[in-house]
């Protein structure tokens, strides 16, 4: 039975698990007269059997699916002869594939019957025996595990109490999927970028300025340099946010000014739906408009005037960026100024200041740590950008301060080495967690210092 | 006193004299706060009209009238003994030979290999395949003539798109070609009809049969993983740490890691699915389940802050009148404080949702940048999504793909909209009913 006909009956088994227990309750306590007598309710001590039933078999059945094609697989591979089996990761994993594609098809009895194929009846045999095993596994799993629980029934039984006991570990046990997704990045950040750094030193990776990461794959191969300083790429990726704080900056901040301060409730009823449009769309569509409209554009522009201004200029990924960053910085400085107490404002107004004064030397003073917090969030959300810098920025890695070279970035690199085409192992494809460590560590520490910033320096009003 | 009156004057003539400077900083000052927001603006106005003008020639697509006669020995097929033609010989006929002659029937000055050659690429590469199933359905075709309106080759088509009048620059098309297109236009046998196809087909090579059913169904069963993981796991903490949860370190903890995921970048996510979801586990590359387990983890920072907020805005006489009557601390939240909160719970939910639907880069990392032309029936099966697609199509060079591209953006901000719409109004409707 597949994944879902086995959900739909273990929900079915559950819904009925639940009836029972209801059932059983009353009847151990002497019949529906006894029910004020019960220390629970007959639904909750149905629903202490049902999460019995269902829960245990739940993770049953999730852990057997995640761990049940690795196991084949090992299972397979005992069985082959022996000098297939010393192969390599890489050729076992082909003919590997070729056995898989075999079984998937039906075999008939006339099909020629050489190693193969023998595996790949092997196979299919393997994989009816687990699917056999499992379903009875869960089905004898909730029915041990209802019986183990209706047996104690009784009048006096604490069942809401368990019950909800139950529910409680299940929900802390959800709150930790938080702390494992997080020790899981970790982990496998670390774990490879370790790799990387044993075939390239830290110091090269951190400090060196050439960044062409192709591995020889032969002794002779032609431009095979190797070279993983990535130097370049930290200062495309600053050029690229600063051309694009830049702009957001200034633009994000007065118009949560502006918003805040200045508008009547007609603007800002357009304004405020502009700007969520804005922080909604997608960043392809962003690239997208980046990589045909506006580069282009920029190039027409540039060339005009007797600039060189490359096809993919970081000028016009920082633009697109810009437009992309303006509502998070609005939103979060408009919470900023709006933290601020009216009575700052109208006090300075009170003593004979306009109000663009009182904006700009009281409001904006007050709302300081809240309005640098923001700016580093939105550094922090630029760095990590992809999309619209693998579409719109190049990927040679160029070390220039102009705006209008093409420059590559830490995550067109990261795209760049995982979805090309080589091995998983090689120094190459470590290279990409390497970056993504660097990536984590520096958006991490921007999180953390613009927490800090506006936690220290908020001014406690009341 | 004389010198008080002067020295006040003087104050105040000097502060008259600077009003005008302070109040044009002020001016200025506006200003640049509505310049602001019009830059904002502008440029969404400017991307969205850039990229409906260029959606547009995606969505109508030019066909071809040609006289196409079902002639037997063109088609290769013969009787069988009951005097029909069987299934199996209509399928394996030769239609592309029947084309092929029909076309030199109608353009019986062409000769030489290589202009026939043109003539047959004026016509999509799908057309043998439209022509088997209308025999399929009915037989009695053959031996007749008809003229079938049949699908342009995407270069005829951008030529014809691209140009108010045929004859100008010839674009992929060659000099005759151009020819015999105007030719059938002078006798009206070219027409544009609204494109199906961009729905009913999955990805293709050929710019005028590509279509996003693929990408659509493949989104479709992502956001039901998506869904599926991240609404009852997200709840379920929103409801302990504001509920249940005691005040010691290990609550800090799971806090701040929350709030430290809502801050890593969406490429990292990408990097634990291909990291532990594909290499420790062995799921499938490029499965929706896979896609929708990462998303699920990026969505859930988002659902959970905003159940958060909605449950602490549940009015505390509330949970002490549920308590007042006897209830346990279970049954208060679950029976009064999330019925309560659900329509704000509902509402983060749909918006992570709509955050996740957008985002390509994850999924980019765990493998679903490959070309997938079949529509993916399970959720182990290979899928793409639309904006995956939108970036793959965004690669190719062929005018034609520029044209679906943007139609395939457009669709996918309507879909956008509709859901941040639907999920405005809720949260209208939610505010309305705590305020009464």
């Amino acid at each position: 039975m597949n994944f879902s006909v086995l959900i739909v009956v273990l929900a079915s088994m559950t819904l009925f698990s639940y009836w029972f227990g209801m059932k059983r309750a009353i009847q151990v306590s002497g019949g529906v007269s006894e029910i004020k007598n019960m220390s629970s309710l007959p639904q909750q001590f149905g629903s202490l059997t049902a999460l019995y039933c269902g829960l245990p078999s739940l993770v049953l059945l999730i852990a057997w699916s995640l761990f049940e094609p690795e196991l084949i697989r090992y299972l397979l591979i005992k069985t082959l002869p022996l000098e297939i089996q010393a192969l390599s990761n890489i050729d076992i994993g082909l003919y590997l594939n070729d056995i898989y594609l075999q079984a998937s098809n039906p075999i008939t009895a006339d099909t020629v019957l050489n190693v193969k194929t023998q595996a790949a009846i092997q196979l299919q045999q393997l994989q009816t025996k687990a699917a056999f095993l499992q379903t009875g596994l869960i089905i004898s799993c909730s029915v041990f595990f209802v019986t183990l629980i209706t047996r104690r029934f009784q009048s006096k039984f604490p069942a809401r109490n368990r019950a909800e006991n139950i529910i409680k570990l299940v929900f802390l046990l959800c709150s930790i999927v938080a702390v494992l997704t997080t020790i899981g990045i970790v982990m496998s950040v670390l774990m490879e970028s370790i790799k990387f750094f044993s075939a390239v030193s830290p110091i090269d990776f951190l400090f060196g300025t050439q960044w062409s990461p192709q591995i020889a794959m032969r002794s002779d191969q032609v431009g095979s340099s190797g070279a993983f300083g990535a130097v370049p790429l930290f200062t495309g990726t600053l050029l690229i946010t600063f051309i694009a704080m830049i702009i957001a900056a200034p633009v994000g901040l007065m118009t949560a000014i502006y918003l805040s301060q200045y508008a009547s409730p007609k603007l800002r009823g357009i304004a405020k739906p502009m700007l969520e449009i804005l922080a909604g769309i997608p960043t392809v569509v962003y690239g997208f408009f980046a990589a045909l409209t506006v580069a282009p554009f920029i190039r027409e522009m540039g060339e005009s005037i007797g600039l060189s201004v490359a096809s993919e200029s970081a000028l016009a990924a920082g633009v697109v960026m810009a437009v992309m960053i303006i509502p998070f910085v609005s939103s979060l400085s408009d919470d900023a100024l709006n933290a601020v107490p009216k009575a700052l404002k109208e006090g300075s107004l009170a003593i004979g200041a306009t109000e663009s004064e009182s904006i700009v030397k009281v409001l904006l003073p007050a709302a300081l740590p809240g309005i640098v917090g923001a700016l580093l969030l939105a550094v922090s959300r630029a760095i990590g950008e992809t999309m619209i810098v693998v579409m719109a920025a190049g990927m040679a890695a160029n070390l220039s301060a102009n705006p209008l070279d093409a420059v590559t970035t830490v995550t067109v690199q990261i795209v760049t080495l995982l979805t090309g085409d080589q091995e998983f192992n090689s120094p190459k494809t470590s290279a990409a967690f390497a970056l993504a460590l660097m990536l984590f560590i520096s958006t991490l520490a921007l999180n953390i210092i613009a927490l800090k910033v506006i936690r220290k320096y908020r001014e406690q009003y009341d | 006193m004389k010198q008080t009156k002067t020295s006040k004057s003087l104050i105040t003539s000097s502060i008259e004299k600077s009003l005008k400077k302070r109040h044009a900083k002020e001016f200025r000052f506006k200003l640049m706060g509505r310049m602001a927001i019009g830059f904002g603006f502008l440029m969404l106005v400017i991307l969205i009209f850039d990229i409906a003008s260029k959606a547009m020639p995606a969505f109508y697509q030019h066909h071809l009238k040609i006289d196409v006669e079902y002639n037997k020995e063109w088609l290769e097929i013969a009787l069988d003994e009951q005097g029909n033609f069987a299934e199996e010989a209509l399928n394996r006929a030769n239609y592309r030979s029947m084309i092929r002659n029909s076309l030199y029937q109608m353009f019986p000055e062409v000769k030489g290999r290589k202009d026939k050659k043109s003539l047959l690429q004026l016509l999509s590469s799908n057309v043998e395949f439209d022509l088997r199933d209308q025999l399929l359905k009915n037989p009695a075709l053959i031996g007749t003539k008809h003229s079938i309106w049949l699908l342009a080759d995407g270069d005829v088509d951008s030529y014809l798109k691209s140009n108010a009048t045929i004859g100008e620059k010839n674009g992929r098309i060659n000099a005759k070609q151009a020819l015999w297109v105007q030719s059938l236009s002078e006798n009206e046998k070219i027409k544009a009809s609204a494109n199906y196809l961009f729905f009913t087909n999955s990805d293709s090579r050929d710019p005028e049969l590509a279509g996003i059913k693929g990408a659509l169904v493949g989104t479709l069963l992502t956001m039901l993983v998506t869904l599926a993981i991240s609404f009852p796991i997200g709840l379920a903490t929103a409801i302990y740490l504001e509920e249940f949860a005691p005040k010691n370190r290990w609550t800090d903890i799971i806090e701040i890691n929350i709030n430290n995921l809502a801050a890593v970048p969406s490429i990292v996510f990408g990097l634990l699915g291909l990291a532990v979801i594909i290499n420790l586990f062995g799921l499938p590359r490029s499965a929706s389940l896979v896609g929708g387990i990462v998303l699920s983890l990026m969505t859930l920072p988002t659902i959970i802050i905003a159940s958060r907020a909605s449950i602490k805005a549940v009015p505390i006489s509330i949970k002490e009148a549920a308590t007042g009557l006897g209830a346990s601390k279970m049954q208060v939240t679950l029976g009064h404080v999330v019925p309560i909160a659900m329509p704000g719970i509902l509402t983060g939910t749909i918006i992570g949702i709509a955050q996740a639907l957008g985002e390509t880069a994850p999924l980019l990392m765990i493998g679903m940048v490959a070309f997938i032309v079949d529509v993916p029936s399970g959720f182990t099966d290979a899928a793409t999504v639309m904006p995956v697609q939108i970036f793959l199509w965004a690669d190719s060079p062929e005018q034609g793909f520029l044209a679906k591209t943007s139609a395939a953006i457009f669709v996918l901000l309507v879909v956008l909209f509709m859901i941040t719409f639907s999920a405005t109004l809720l949260r209208k409707k939610f505010e309305n009913k705590v305020n009464k």
